[in-house]
């Protein structure tokens, strides 16, 4: 173990890495981080290469922890910073990113940093050894995880940088071709430099639509219209986060400005409320919203388009720690986030999480918090609480705190109102899985006595197909939700134990754990 | 209880019935048939506690004989009328059972156990091993044998239970905990209490499953219910590749041990809606939801050693229920000599879905005060003595 409390830190010589965490051991070379023998644990196992999992191992690898970053993708960058396909020679993936060059920077520096790195890895769940403590992680590997081979990292603690993905709110017309989700759009352009269509609206809730549509008239389309749900009102109802946070608003003008280039109308309080087309999509119909997002009988206007990009926001992605029993809290937008401590702690000793986990706030968060949260584990693996006072972590908490306060803000000023399940008649398909409609899960909340997202689950089946409720799950919550006050019983976080498919016949082997639970 | 107001007409009624499973459902319903009014009461929503949980075997297959095996075979009678009466949306599906022998030895226990069931009352019939393939093409090669159950059915059973419960015309308060049973002079029951008020009725029923033994503290008596964790695999959506409920012949020792240690035999089964679910482990681990990863090993192994085929099949939910469990394996059903009023439906273990028929028609019965259609007394509640 490289940090007994005895050990005297404070007398050795620092070195220049270590400097902003003012107590830290030097440490020579990679041989003592990485884990020699497969039954040695690594000091920490990162799941997530995004902004959040690469600041947070680079972070412990300077601070001397051995360190396993495991990814399902092949290269870092996770959702936000997404690699064009090698092959198809992009000269310039800068030009889709803001802040390409802050990510690079960031990227070499993990990759100078020896950290392992484990891409394509798909982690299907995380357990705990009852003995000594040490989490393994589950993975299945290879560039599809169902034919992936198992294998399993062993750590002392566990950063969670999972993510987020995007949240559907659905309308009649939302499965025909053509019909994208706005991070989708954003991601499809990014990996594989694609357009969805040539005249492409892009609808929804939340700060991604702008940028998601400056992304898409810079890459050549139309963008007859943005439609936005909320009213931007909402934010100059908490100008203390405003005020505090420069960046947020210079990328908005940013968005803002390449969207008034482009001339695309932005209109808020509206929302597409049905989408026309027999094999794929023709038009939309954009109708005003009131302010519990009804939509205003007679202001459907016809918008003709080849695509529509639409998302309402982000849900974190949580179910590793979920599984774990992790507590979690409501975000002002109606999802579920982990609660976490001031040093990014879960509420399950030894699990951390960085980023989107936390609640939805951008990937400049997502880095400080990473960063943070990998000097906490830094402190309390050697034995070191006083990294945890140093300026740099005292830094990085306050940028966490004003950001945060940020995104709450946001959050809440693009929150769904709950008069949106009006635009969905009873024969819309809600779970495109299982094929309920919006009726069917009525039905169950009213006459059949369900009051909750689960019992719906149950009786209809709704989520219970091969998304497992990713794509149809706040739906279903709000027409649970619906006809009661707030439900008769609180809406609890989704649990997913298996967080990606696993093949039995890779359940079934590996040898026996008797000593795991 | 001295009252301050007289009682709103909608705080009375016949019977009180805590827990909106599938056994309080069934309760519930034959009370109502009887001509009882009828209030369910449950903490949480409709069948979300073990009932939400379960994969809807309704088995004689399993049980030896006695008074287990007698209650199933009046529930199995229960379930066939209950098909007919409510929406076929209950998914019920009267498939049979196949239990197979891995081995020549394997089989000859099968048969001597089938043999006495059958003086019991149930129908099974030896497949030799050469047939096994006529009922279930995608089996292993080599196996011994197996016994076909028709009797063996499968019912979703949340669906279930809330059909009831809707059949039932019983006043549901979902999100309603019992935080006190009332009581009167004589120390007999009264009605209970929840935060939303008091409610009244000279019966009260503790169809709360796992956690009866709260249930039935708060009226100032003993039950040893205790929770014996199962996990189940689903599949991804698949054509039918298995028929019936298979099972190798490990499943009956398993059910019927008392250990607190993991034990894993895998039912496996198909579903109308596509997925192969497999069952069922069991330990006794508290309230504990955490993932087992050794539970799903075993669970997988024993499966695709009866199916090969599923190897490749992806498992994409998982989850667990707690059985509730009284140390001899036997529910509890009928009054409580203890508690004047206060009657228990509870402690199925993990037989509840198959059981729940029968046990609310005994308790009509005894409500009613007619004979009943199978002895209690072996379900007696006060069998376990004091705390």
């Amino acid at each position: 173990m490289p940090g007994s409390p005895s050990e005297p830190y404070e007398a050795r010589e620092r070195c220049e890495a270590c400097e902003p965490y003012e107590a830290c051991e030097p440490y020579e070379g990679s041989q003592q981080h990485v884990a020699s023998a497969p039954s040695e644990p690594y000091d920490l196992a990162v799941i997530g290469a995004g902004p959040a999992g690469l600041a947070g191992a680079v972070t412990a690898r300077t601070l001397g922890l051995s360190v396993a970053l495991l990814d399902a993708a092949p290269r870092t960058g996770g959702q936000y910073f997404r690699h064009p396909a090698p092959g198809l020679g992009a000269a310039r993936p800068q030009a889709l990113h803001h802040d390409w060059a802050e990510f690079t920077a960031l990227r070499r520096r993990f990759e100078e940093s020896e950290a392992a790195h484990l891409a394509h890895h798909h982690v299907w769940t995380v357990t705990r050894q009852d003995d000594d403590g040490t989490w393994t992680v589950h993975a299945l590997t290879g560039p599809d995880a169902a034919s992936g081979t198992p294998a399993r990292v062993r750590a002392r603690a566990v950063l969670l940088a999972t993510g987020a993905y995007e949240r559907q709110l659905p309308f009649p017309g939302w499965t025909l071709p053509g019909v994208v989700g706005a991070g989708g759009a954003q991601a499809m352009l990014k990996a594989g430099l694609v357009l969805p269509g040539r005249r492409i609206v892009v609808a929804g809730s939340g700060p991604l639509l702008l940028a998601v549509a400056s992304s898409l008239a810079a890459a050549g389309a139309r963008v007859p219209a943005v439609v936005e749900a909320s009213g931007y009102l909402g934010y100059a109802r908490s100008p203390r986060a405003l005020a505090t946070s420069p960046h947020k608003l210079l990328e908005a003008a940013v968005h803002g400005s390449a969207l008034l280039r482009h001339r695309t109308p932005l209109r808020t309080r509206s929302a597409v409320t049905e989408v026309h087309g027999t094999d794929r999509v023709e038009a939309v119909t954009v109708s005003r919203l009131d302010r519990a997002w009804r939509p205003v009988p007679g202001t459907g206007r016809r918008i003709a388009c080849d695509a529509l990009a639409v998302g309402h926001g982000l849900v974190p992605q949580i179910e590793l720690a979920t599984g774990l029993g992790c507590a979690t809290r409501h975000t002002p937008d109606g999802t579920h986030a982990l609660a976490l401590d001031a040093l990014q702690e879960t509420s399950v000793p030894g699990l951390w999480a960085a980023g989107e986990t936390g609640g939805t706030g951008g990937w400049q968060l997502a880095r400080t918090e990473g960063e943070l949260a990998a000097i906490a584990v830094a402190a309390r693996l050697r034995g070191l609480p006083a990294l945890t006072r140093s300026r740099r972590a005292r830094d990085l908490a306050r940028r966490r705190d004003r950001m945060r306060a940020f995104a709450d803000a946001m959050a809440a000023a693009h929150a769904p109102g709950p008069g949106w399940t009006s635009w969905l008649p009873d024969d819309t398909e809600v779970c495109r899985c299982e094929e309920v409609t919006a009726g069917g899960i009525r039905e169950a909340a009213g006459e059949l006595g369900a009051r909750d997202a689960r019992t719906v689950k149950l009786l209809t089946r709704a989520g219970m197909g091969w998304c497992q409720g990713r794509m149809c799950g706040a739906a279903v919550a709000c027409l649970a939700a619906s006809g009661t006050a707030q439900g008769t019983v609180p809406p609890s976080a989704e649990r997913r134990p298996l967080a990606v498919p696993v093949p039995l016949g890779t359940l079934a082997t590996g040898p026996e754990e008797p000593g795991t639970t | 209880m001295p009252l301050s107001n007289p009682p709103d007409v909608s705080d009375v009624s016949d019977v009180i019935v805590v827990g909106a499973g599938v056994v309080g459902a069934a309760c519930a319903y034959y009370a109502a048939r009887s001509g009882l009014t009828v209030t369910v009461l449950d903490r949480g929503p409709v069948a979300g506690g073990t009932t939400g949980a379960g994969e809807g075997n309704l088995l004689v297959s399993d049980k030896e004989p006695g008074p287990e095996l007698e209650l199933a075979l009046l529930s199995t009678r229960l379930w066939q009328e209950l098909a007919r009466e409510l929406p076929a949306r209950i998914e019920y599906e009267a498939k049979g059972g196949l239990v197979v022998a891995s081995d020549a030895a394997g089989m000859a226990a099968l048969r001597k156990f089938a043999a006495a069931q059958a003086e019991a009352g149930v129908t099974a019939e030896e497949i030799p091993a050469g047939r096994l393939h006529e009922l279930e093409p995608h089996l292993a090669p080599g196996l011994g044998g197996g016994f076909h159950y028709p009797q063996d059915a499968q019912v979703q059973p949340a669906l279930a239970a809330a059909h009831l419960l809707r059949a039932s015309g019983a006043r549901v308060r979902t999100g309603e905990e019992v935080t006190a049973v009332l009581t009167g002079a004589h120390g007999e029951v009264r009605g209970v209490r929840t935060a939303a008020g008091d409610l009244h009725a000279p019966h009260v029923v503790n169809a709360a499953g796992t956690w009866g033994g709260d249930v039935a503290r708060l009226a100032g008596a003993h039950l040893p219910v205790l929770p014996r964790r199962g996990f189940v695999l689903v599949t991804e959506p698949l054509p039918r590749v298995v028929r019936h409920k298979v099972y190798a012949a490990d499943y009956v020792a398993d059910v019927a041990s008392g250990s607190a240690a993991l034990q894993t035999s895998a039912v496996v089964e198909g579903t109308p809606a596509g997925p192969v679910l497999i069952g069922a482990s069991r330990e006794r681990v508290d309230f504990d939801r955490t993932l087992s990863v050794e539970a799903l090993r075993r669970l997988a192994a024993q499966a695709t050693a009866l199916f090969p085929v599923l190897a490749r099949v992806r498992a994409i939910r998982t989850y667990a229920g707690f059985r509730p469990y009284l140390p001899d394996h036997l529910p509890a059903i009928g009054p409580d000599p203890r508690v004047p009023g206060l009657l228990h439906a509870c402690g199925h273990e993990g037989a509840g879905i198959g059981l729940a028929p029968g046990t609310g028609a005994l308790i009509a019965a005894i409500l009613a005060g007619r004979e009943p259609p199978v002895s209690p007394a072996p379900f007696r509640p006060d069998r376990f003595g004091p705390a």
